[in-house]
């Protein structure tokens, strides 16, 4: 127990010293070689932005993160939905996964425009173009962890006699588990970057909106500031996930990685 | 559970062939066998690693198709999905899932068969004692012991309750201690609910001092070379183990494994 908790001290206590570390090379450079405030502004400025604009900040990150979320909740049910089908049916196997990998080489910045055009500068297609990146990390974990199950598992179920469906639910979602929550991390990340590229492309609020006008108005702290802002976003909703799966998964724990696992 | 029928038929294992096939390379793995066990019956197969023990086993339980014979439980030939669900099969390797406790690990077969998980649970947990898991029951099998594990395993079959039961070296992977402690232990569970009982071992003595026959198996393609009828009084103790008669059922399985020739020195 002791160890553990010393272990999390340590782990935040180095990439912290580091962080303040950096802050502090910033200031001094940027006061020695006095480069202009609206080049690069020191983080003393990013934080003075911080206390004055908080409400404006807070205004626009509420709508970045109703994006990320609306859009994370849509790409998981669809991720699931296309993984649960993939595993359930050979034919549709040899149809959808080639698409599902197929469809990764278009490259966002051809799809937002688009969007923009048929969805306009609402909530929506912000909505779909976060979906869109998280979609084939949650799809293909979950084709994975669904495919990863031990065979002899489901034979040993077989042998008792339990039906597809209980095959389903009591051996193939659990062993699924791990592989779709480590999607979903990486997915809530991409999430972000998606909800930021499309208020970036055309919007009317929101972080991306909020970045571009302010850098436009060479508010170059207040770029900074929502910079943070999304950075701190990010790792947030990653923690998130990984303590809802501790909390969800305590057996992880005493898995040591295929040390013991018979 | 229904009660034991002594001297009916509860499984007939009719000339048995099977074959495996990988890369177009057939691979013959039963060559027809012939096997007959009585409800309340108590037999071991023993036979060289590789000879189709484990084979013979998926084929009664419905996991895997004969190339040929016919598979004859309670009187009736079963299609290979009939037989689902018809034994208790406990395979060789422990196959606990991780995500389940103890005590849900055990309770999966009822699951299985449609009980109410908190009702499976309440029949598991009365169990635990019995099996020496106390204090287990919610710990997850990778913080558990082999010798557990094993438990954990045979307590989820027995706890199906079936007529039938398929043991693919239930002890192979235990120590000595454990093993001479299970194999006790199974006998007197089996003194009391008097299942049919298919085992398969390893080990001439532990199949000497459960069965009622043994059925030693050649190499592969596996068929059956020899039927020992075991005659040592029940309830069996340890102390039968060094008897006249014990020895002599010894011998003769070993020479049918071909093993007493190893002593023999060619001329
Ligand atoms: N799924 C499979 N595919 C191909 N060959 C197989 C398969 N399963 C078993 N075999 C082969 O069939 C033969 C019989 O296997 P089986 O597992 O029944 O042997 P066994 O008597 O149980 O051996 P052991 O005592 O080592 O457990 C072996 O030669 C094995 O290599
Ligand atoms: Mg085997």
């Amino acid at each position: 127990m002791k160890t553990t908790r010393v272990n999390a001290v340590t782990r935040w206590v180095w990439p912290l010293v580091l962080l303040v570390a950096l802050g502090l090379v910033w200031e001094m450079a940027v006061r020695l070689t006095e480069t202009p405030r609206w080049m690069l502004p020191p983080p003393s400025a990013v934080f003075t932005s911080f206390y004055e604009d908080w409400s404006l900040l807070m205004q626009h990150t509420r709508v970045t993160l109703v994006e990320v979320l609306i859009g994370f909740v849509l790409a998981l049910a669809a991720g699931i939905a296309t993984g649960v089908a993939i595993d359930s049916s050979r034919i549709i196997e040899r149809a959808v996964y080639p698409l599902l990998i197929a469809s990764q080489t278009i490259p966002m910045v051809v799809l937002a425009p688009l969007f923009l055009i048929w969805f306009g500068y609402g909530l929506l297609p912000k909505v779909l173009i976060t979906a869109l990146v998280a979609y084939f990390p949650l799809a293909v974990n979950t084709v994975d962890g669904l495919k990863s199950g031990d065979r002899e598992i489901l034979a040993l179920l077989r042998s008792m006699g339990a039906s597809r469906w209980q095959r389903f639910r009591l051996a193939k979602v659990p062993a699924a588990l791990p592989s779709i929550f480590s999607g979903a991390r990486i997915a809530v990340a991409f999430c972000v970057i998606g909800a930021v590229f499309g208020e970036l492309v055309g919007a009317k609020e929101g972080l991306g909106y909020l970045m571009e006008r302010a850098a436009s108005q060479f508010e170059t702290a207040r770029v900074f500031a929502a910079i943070f802002i999304l950075a701190f976003m990010g790792v947030g909703l990653f923690v998130s996930v990984t303590l809802l799966e501790r909390i969800l998964l305590p057996w992880r724990r005493y898995i040591s990685d295929g040390s013991r696992g018979n | 559970m229904d009660a034991p029928r002594p001297g009916t038929l509860l499984l007939t294992a009719r000339d048995i062939t099977a074959h495996y096939e990988e890369d177009g390379q057939i691979l013959q793995a039963l060559d027809n066998i012939n096997l007959t066990l009585e409800d309340g019956e108590f037999v071991a197969l023993i036979g060289p690693s590789g000879c189709g023990k484990s084979t013979l086993l998926d084929i009664v339980s419905g996991l895997y198709p004969q190339s040929g014979g016919d598979i004859i439980i309670d009187g009736e030939v079963l299609t290979l999905s009939q037989r689902l669900g018809h034994a208790a099969y406990m395979r060789q390797r422990d196959l606990l899932m991780p995500w389940r406790t103890a005590l849900d690990n055990a309770c999966l077969a009822l699951e299985a068969h449609g009980l109410p998980k908190k009702q499976a649970r309440q029949i598991a947990r009365e169990r635990f004692p019995e099996f020496g898991l106390s204090g287990f029951e919610d710990a997850y099998p990778a913080q558990l012991s082999g010798g557990m594990r094993q438990r954990i395993a045979f307590l989820r079959t027995v706890l199906t309750e079936r007529r039938l039961l398929l043991l693919d070296e239930p002890f192979g992977a235990l120590d000595a201690l454990n093993r001479v402690a299970l194999q006790t232990w199974l006998l007197s569970l089996w003194e009391r609910e008097r299942q049919g009982v298919v085992l398969v071992t390893h080990d001439v003595d532990e199949a000497i001092f459960l069965a009622d026959q043994v059925a030693v198996l050649s190499s592969r393609p596996g068929h059956v070379v020899h039927v020992e009828h075991i005659d040592l009084p029940r309830p069996r103790t340890r102390q039968m183990v060094t008897s006249e008669a014990f020895l002599g059922h010894r011998a003769v399985l070993l020479e049918g494994l071909g093993l007493l020739e190893v002593d023999v020195v060619p001329v």
